[in-house]
């Protein structure tokens, strides 16, 4: 599975990705800056998580507006794999590749921590390996990740089985609607969540529950 | 031509910081304030002389970009 990582200014976490991606597909992944208007071929493109543009006017706002990702949203329309992680799907939202938004933390606090997640859909590129209703711990680490959309939107995704990760045990850091954690597009092809699986596939790191996600999408893609 | 773009949260969308500011405010002693919301000023200066033109281009910043339309809301002021 060939995979690209974009780089926005302010990225902080596209070399945790990349590293994720070399140890779990044995490949490196390529690193694509922001003012690249093409991709090289790939399989997956990752949007990481980070601070892109300082998080000036709104999360993701300038970074979906950069010259990268008319290219990324043609791998999208064409259906590659598009994975969004915390910053990264803050973007999505805001390209519109997903529905809805990400909001400011209901407490208005910066949460840092491991959070119990629920896997409500394995019928997916980003999950099949795992167990539908399993029970993983992902890191989160984020200010605004309020998931917010209106309730005909709630209720489609949820129809439509779009409802990836849900937070689990009433451990939801962020008051996200519906505790929805992580949101599939209407074809399936791109995923976005708050938690970092990146962070969790190895023992080193305190866990290894990310791995089922990158394993789904190089079974699904290679 | 100057214009000054406001850019507010919809009704119905959760405004934790507003929240905040009121309680801030009613620790210092503003009883009365209630319900408090936070939105943003942008000022813009625009080299286009046509207002029409000016008011249809505006109309575009905020959709494309000042405005997240899933929970925001806009309005234009123009100053000729």
């Amino acid at each position: 599975m060939r995979s690209a990582v974009i780089v926005f200014p302010a990225s902080n976490c596209d070399r945790d990705a990349a590293v994720a991606l070399e140890q779990m597909t044995g490949q490196k992944a390529h690193m694509v800056w922001h003012q690249d208007a093409e991709l090289p071929p790939v399989d997956l493109v990752v949007l990481p998580g980070g601070f892109s543009y300082g998080d000036y006017l709104r999360c993701g706002a300038m970074a979906s507006q950069s010259a990268v990702m008319r290219a990324v949203k043609a791998h999208a329309e064409r259906g590659g794999a598009v994975l969004g992680i915390c910053n990264g799907f803050q973007v999505l939202t805001e390209s519109h590749l997903l529905p809805g938004a990400l909001i400011r933390n209901a407490d208005l606090k910066f949460v840092c921590r491991p959070v119990g997640l629920e896997v409500d859909e394995t019928q997916s590129a980003f999950t099949r390996k795992y167990e539908h209703g399993q029970r993983v711990h992902f890191p989160v680490a984020h200010g605004e990740g309020n998931y917010v959309a209106d309730e005909e939107t709630l209720d489609r995704l949820e129809g439509e089985g779009r409802v990836v990760f849900r937070y689990a045990g009433g451990d939801n850091p962020n008051g996200s609607a519906r505790d929805i954690a992580g949101i599939l597009s209407e074809k399936r092809n791109v995923m976005g969540l708050m938690p970092h699986p990146e962070r969790v596939v190895d023992p080193l790191l305190g866990g290894t529950d990310g791995r089922a996600l990158f394993e789904s999408l190089i079974e699904t893609l290679s | 031509m100057k214009a000054r773009v406001f850019v507010t949260l919809k009704n119905g969308v959760l405004d934790p910081q507003g929240k905040a500011i009121g309680h801030a405010l009613n620790g210092l002693g503003f009883g009365a304030v209630g319900a408090v919301r936070q939105g943003k000023v942008i000022d813009i200066e625009l080299s286009e002389s046509d207002e029409a033109k000016a008011r249809a281009d505006l109309k575009a910043m905020c959709e494309k970009l000042l405005a997240n339309t899933v929970i925001e809301k806009y309005e234009i002021e123009l100053k000729t």
